[in-house]
C-alpha cells in the first residue's frame, strides 16, 4: 500500500518540534483523515480540531505546506507526496497544542460590533418584504464558516499584530452584512473607520483568496465599505449633499 | 478533594447548537443568570451542517398550508407515535420561531413577493421549508450565536460535561473540564438543559461529527431520567459512499426537492416500484407529474423519491442487495438530468445547492452538474431521547429539562426532514422558559462533594492504567459492531449479540489507558466518551430487540410487518436500583379530539 510521510507540529507555547510521521494513504483521502489515521494508530494525543469533515463548521484551519487551507477540504492527490507534507497550526493565533489554535479573540472582536437592529416589520404579522436580489450580497457573506483563515492570513495581524486596531477581514464582510442587510436600521460607518481600523486594509485580497467558501471578501465587502466611509467622512461635496437634500 | 473551579447559575445551557442557543437566548432573555457548555467553539455544533431548512406551515408558497397539515404529516412520518402535544405546540409555533430569526438577522431566500421562500421536502404535504441554499443550518446557527453574544450568557467553549449533579432526587448542576488545559469546572444550577444532540457516533457510517457522543442521553439515564424511543434511528437515505473518506457526509434531501431522481444501475427510477399504501393518494403516479410537482403545479403530487426518509433509505438498501447497485455499492442520485426541462440548468443547480455542488467537486471529483452522485444511506438522526413533558420540556427529574435531538417525543418513528430544524427552535425556546421560572420558584443548589470527587476520580482513572487497550481501538470495535449488528435491517439473534458485546466492550472501556497529560487530548477526551457511548448502544440494542415489528425507522427482518398492537406503546428505559438497564411499555399519550379529527381528515 502506498504511504506518505506528513511532518506535523507537536508542542505547546513553550516547546515543540516537527515530528515525521508515516502513515497509509488511500483513494479519495483528505489530509484530515491522514492526521485522523497518525491520531488513532501513532499519536493518540495529538490535538486537532474538527467537527464536520465537510467543509462547514471551520474548525480545521491549519497551514498545510505554508497554504492555510481546511484539512477536511484538502485532498492529498492535490500536494506533492514526494517529500513530507508539513502541517502546522495557524500563524496569528497564540497556540494551544500541536495544531490547535487560541481563537478566542476572534470571539471578543465580535461583541464590540453593533448588533442588527432591524426597522419596524412590514406586515403585522411581524415579518418584511425583500426581494432576492437585494439578499444576494448579504447572503454571500453569511456563507462565511468562521474558519479564521483569512484572518490568519491578513498581513495586518500576522505580521503586525495590530489586533488592537484592526477587526480583520472576517470582521470586515460580518459588518458588511449587517450593513447591505435591507432590513438593518443601524449605522456602523463610525465604528468602521475609527475602532475597527478599516484603514489599515491597504487591499492585498490575500484574504478572498484563501477563504474556503470564495466570499468576494475585498471587492464585495471591503472595498465598498472603504467608499461608503469616504463618502461619508472625506468626501465634503456628498456631506454637503447629505446635509441639505436631508 | 478534587480541585475545580466553580461557576454559579440559575439555568446551564448544556449543548450549544440550535436548541441550547435558543433556549439560553430565552432563559437570560427571561433575567435569569445563565451558562451555556459548548463541546466545541461557539457556532461549530453539528446544526451548523444541516442543509434543507426548517419546515414551518407559513403558506408562503402554497396558502393551502396551515399548522393542521403540518401537525397530520409529522404524526403521519412518526407513525402516530408521536407525543401529540409536542407535534400540535411544533406544528402552531413554528412559524413564529422562524420569522423571529429573521428579526435577528437571518437571511432566507426570498419568494418573488419578497416572503420567505419555502421548499418541498419528504413527507410534507406543501412547500413548506424556510431555507437558505442548502446551509440552512449555518443560518440558523449563525444568527442564534450573533443574537446570543450580547445578552450576557456566559459562554464555555470547549468544554464537557462528565455527570450531572443531584440532590434529593433534584439536579443542581454539573462537572465537567475544559478541553483545553483539561481543569475540572463545577457548575451549580438550579434547573439545566439538555441540547446536546445525538449518538450518531455509535455507527461507523454516519453523517455526525464526533461530538454526537449521546452525552445528554446518558447524563439525563445515569441522573434518573427516563429514557423513550431508542429505537428508532433514523438512516438518512442520501450520504455519500464514495471516496471511502468521506463516506456517510450528508446529501441534502433538497436535492431531490429540487428534481433529483434516484436511480439504480439499470437505469430505472426503482421508487416507482414501491409506494407505501398510507403515501398512495399522495404520490406521483409517473415521472411526468414528479416533475410537475417540483416546478410547483399545484395539482401534481409529490415524486416517489420524496417519500419518507425511512422508506427511501429501504428501498436502497434492496436495489444493492438484489445487485442493482452502483459500482461503490450504492444508488445514483441524478440532479443534472434535469437540463432536459430546463434552460442553464448547471446555474439554476449551482444556484439552489451551492453546497452539494461544492463538496462533490472538491471531495469526490465529479460535477453535479452533469453527472449522478452515488448515494446511499448514512446514519443520521435519533428520534429517541430524554423522555420531556411536552409543554414544559421537563423531563422525570426536577429541574433537568431536554430539547432537540436529545429529547424524544416529537418524532415519533420517523422524523420528518425539515422538522429538526423548527424542533429545535420551538422546544429549545419552551425549555428556556420553562427552566428560568423553574429556577426563578427554586432555592440554590445544594451541592455534594462526594459526588464531585466521585466523578473527578473516575475521569482520572484512565491516565492511571497501563497497558489497557487505546481508546479509539474500542471505539472503532463499538462502532463497527452496531453498524452489523443494530443497523438498518435488524435481526433478533445478531441484537442479542450485540447485547452480549456491549457487556464485554464495558470490561475493555472500563480498562483503556491513555498517555500524554490532561491538556488538550483528544485519546482522553475519547476514553470519557466510551461510557456515554456504551450507554446509548445498550439502550438503542435493548430497545430495538423488545419491538418485534417493523414500523417507520424501525426495520426487522424476522418481523418485517406493522403489528397493531405495538401501536399503542412507546418503549420506556430506566436505570434500576442495581444499575442495570430497565425496559418497560407505556402507553401512548392521549390524543384530543381535534387531534383525532385532523388525522382522520387527513388520511
Ligand atoms: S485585503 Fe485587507 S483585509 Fe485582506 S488580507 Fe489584505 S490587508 Fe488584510
Ligand atoms: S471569510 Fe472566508 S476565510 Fe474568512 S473566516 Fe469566513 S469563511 Fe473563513
Ligand atoms: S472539519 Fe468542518 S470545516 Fe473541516
Amino acid at each position: 500500500m502506498a504511504t506518505a510521510t506528513f511532518q506535523i507540529w507537536r508542542g505547546t507555547r513553550e516547546s515543540g518540534e516537527f515530528k515525521d510521521y508515516t502513515t497509509p494513504i488511500s483513494d479519495g483521502m483528505v489530509v484530515l483523515d491522514a492526521v485522523h489515521q497518525i491520531q488513532a494508530e501513532q499519536a493518540n494525543d495529538l490535538a486537532v480540531r474538527w467537527n464536520c469533515k465537510a467543509g462547514k463548521c471551520g474548525s480545521c484551519s491549519a497551514e498545510i505546506n505554508g497554504m492555510p487551507k481546511l484539512m477536511c477540504m484538502t485532498r492529498l492527490n492535490q500536494i506533492p507526496l514526494d517529500k513530507p507534507v508539513r502541517i502546522e497550526p495557524m500563524k496569528t493565533f497564540p497556540l494551544i497544542r500541536d495544531l490547535v489554535t487560541d481563537v478566542s479573540w476572534n470571539f471578543e472582536v465580535k461583541k464590540t460590533i453593533r448588533k442588527f437592529k432591524p426597522r419596524k416589520p412590514d406586515a403585522p404579522d411581524g415579518s418584511w418584504r425583500m426581494s432576492q436580489a437585494d439578499v444576494d450580497r448579504p447572503q454571500e457573506f453569511r456563507k462565511c464558516i468562521e474558519c479564521f483563515l483569512c484572518q490568519d492570513v491578513c498581513h495586518v495581524l500576522r505580521d503586525h499584530h495590530m489586533h488592537g486596531e484592526f477587526i480583520g477581514p472576517r470582521f470586515m464582510i460580518y459588518t458588511a452584512q449587517l450593513e447591505m442587510n435591507p432590513i438593518d436600521a443601524d449605522d456602523r460607518l463610525p465604528d468602521l473607520r475609527k475602532s475597527q481600523g478599516i484603514g489599515l486594509c491597504n487591499i492585498t485580497k490575500c484574504c478572498t483568496k484563501v477563504c474556503p467558501e470564495s466570499i468576494h471578501i475585498t471587492d464585495n465587502g471591503i472595498i465598498p465599505l472603504k467608499e461608503r466611509v469616504v463618502d461619508r467622512f472625506f468626501d465634503p461635496l456628498g456631506r454637503l449633499f447629505r446635509k441639505f437634500g436631508g | 478533594m478534587a480541585e475545580y473551579q466553580q461557576f454559579d447559575y440559575d439555568v446551564l445551557v448544556i449543548g450549544a447548537g440550535g436548541a441550547g442557543l435558543r433556549a439560553a437566548i430565552e432563559a437570560s432573555s427571561a433575567g435569569v443568570k445563565v451558562g451555556l457548555i459548548c463541546k466545541s467553539l461557539l457556532g461549530k455544533a453539528h446544526t451548523v451542517m444541516a442543509e434543507g431548512g426548517m419546515a414551518a406551515a407559513m403558506g408562503n408558497v402554497d396558502d393551502r398550508d396551515n399548522w393542521r397539515v403540518h401537525f397530520a404529516d409529522t404524526m403521519r412520518g412518526g407513525q402516530y407515535l408521536n407525543n401529540p402535544r409536542m407535534a400540535e405546540l411544533h406544528a402552531k409555533q413554528a412559524p413564529a420561531r422562524v420569522h423571529e430569526l429573521e428579526a435577528w438577522g437571518a437571511i432566507f431566500d426570498r419568494t418573488k413577493d419578497g416572503k420567505i421562500l419555502q421548499r418541498n421536502f419528504g413527507g410534507h404535504a406543501y412547500p413548506r421549508l424556510a431555507h437558505t441554499g442548502d446551509r440552512t443550518g449555518l443560518e440558523m446557527i449563525r444568527t442564534l450565536q450573533d443574537h446570543g453574544i450580547h445578552l450576557g450568557i456566559d459562554v464555555h467553549m470547549e468544554h464537557t460535561i462528565l455527570d450531572l449533579l443531584t440532590d434529593a432526587g433534584r439536579v443542581t448542576g454539573a462537572f465537567g473540564y475544559d478541553r483545553e488545559r483539561g481543569r475540572f469546572k463545577l457548575f451549580t444550577a438550579k434547573a439545566v438543559v439538555l441540547g446536546t444532540g445525538g449518538i450518531g457516533r455509535v455507527f461507523k457510517i454516519t453523517s455526525n461529527s464526533w461530538e454526537y457522543t449521546g452525552d445528554g442521553q446518558s447524563l439525563a439515564y445515569r441522573a434518573g431520567a427516563a429514557l423513550m424511543d431508542m429505537e428508532f434511528v433514523q438512516f438518512h437515505p442520501t450520504g455519500m459512499v464514495w471516496p471511502p473518506s468521506v463516506r456517510g457526509i450528508l446529501v441534502t434531501e433538497g436535492v431531490r426537492g429540487e428534481g433529483g431522481v434516484l436511480r439504480n444501475s439499470e437505469g430505472k427510477r426503482f421508487m416507482f416500484d414501491d409506494i407505501p399504501a398510507n403515501y398512495k393518494s399522495q404520490t406521483a403516479d409517473t415521472p411526468e407529474e414528479g416533475w410537475r410537482y417540483v416546478i410547483g403545479d399545484k395539482s401534481a403530487r409529490r415524486p416517489p423519491e420524496l417519500l419518507t426518509r425511512d422508506h427511501v433509505a429501504r428501498c436502497i438498501v434492496r436495489e444493492v442487495r438484489e445487485g442493482r447497485g452502483s459500482p461503490h455499492g450504492g444508488v445514483f442520485l441524478d440532479i443534472a438530468w434535469i437540463k432536459e426541462k430546463i434552460p442553464n440548468s448547471a446555474e439554476h443547480i449551482k444556484r439552489k445547492l451551492p453546497s452539494m455542488y461544492h463538496q462533490f467537486k472538491q471531495l469526490a471529483d465529479v460535477d453535479i452538474t452533469q453527472t449522478a452522485m452515488e448515494i446511499g444511506p448514512t446514519m443520521h438522526y435519533v428520534m429517541g431521547g430524554v423522555r420531556v413533558n411536552g409543554d414544559t420540556q421537563m423531563s422525570d427529574v426536577p429541574g433537568l429539562f431536554a430539547a432537540g435531538e436529545c429529547a424524544a417525543g416529537l418524532h415519533g418513528a420517523n422524523r420528518l426532514g425539515g422538522n429538526s430544524l423548527s424542533d429545535l427552535l420551538v422546544f429549545g425556546k419552551l425549555a428556556g422558559e420553562h427552566a428560568a421560572k423553574f429556577a426563578k420558584e427554586s432555592r440554590a443548589a445544594v451541592v455534594n462533594p462526594d459526588q464531585v470527587d466521585r466523578i473527578a476520580r473516575q475521569a482520572l482513572e484512565p491516565f492511571n492504567h497501563t497497558g489497557g487497550v487505546p481508546p479509539y481501538e474500542v471505539q472503532h470495535k463499538l462502532q463497527e459492531m452496531m453498524q452489523n449488528l443494530v443497523g438498518i435491517v435488524r435481526r433478533e439473534e445478531e441484537m442479542r449479540r450485540a447485547i452480549e458485546e456491549l457487556a464485554e466492550m464495558k470490561k475493555l472501556a472500563a480498562n483503556v489507558s491513555v498517555t500524554g497529560n490532561r491538556e488538550y487530548n483528544p485519546g482522553w477526551h475519547t476514553a470519557l466518551d466510551l461510557r456515554n457511548l456504551l450507554t446509548v448502544s445498550e439502550a438503542l440494542a435493548r430497545s430495538a430487540v423488545e419491538r418485534k415489528e417493523s414500523r417507520g425507522a424501525h426495520f426487522r427482518d424476522d418481523y418485517p410487518t406493522k403489528d397493531p398492537e405495538a401501536a399503542k406503546f412507546n418503549q420506556v428505559i430506566r436505570r434500576a436500583q442495581d444499575g442495570s438497564m430497565q425496559l418497560t411499555r407505556e402507553p401512548l399519550p392521549p390524543m384530543t379530539d381535534e387531534m383525532k379529527q385532523i388525522i382522520e381528515e387527513m388520511k
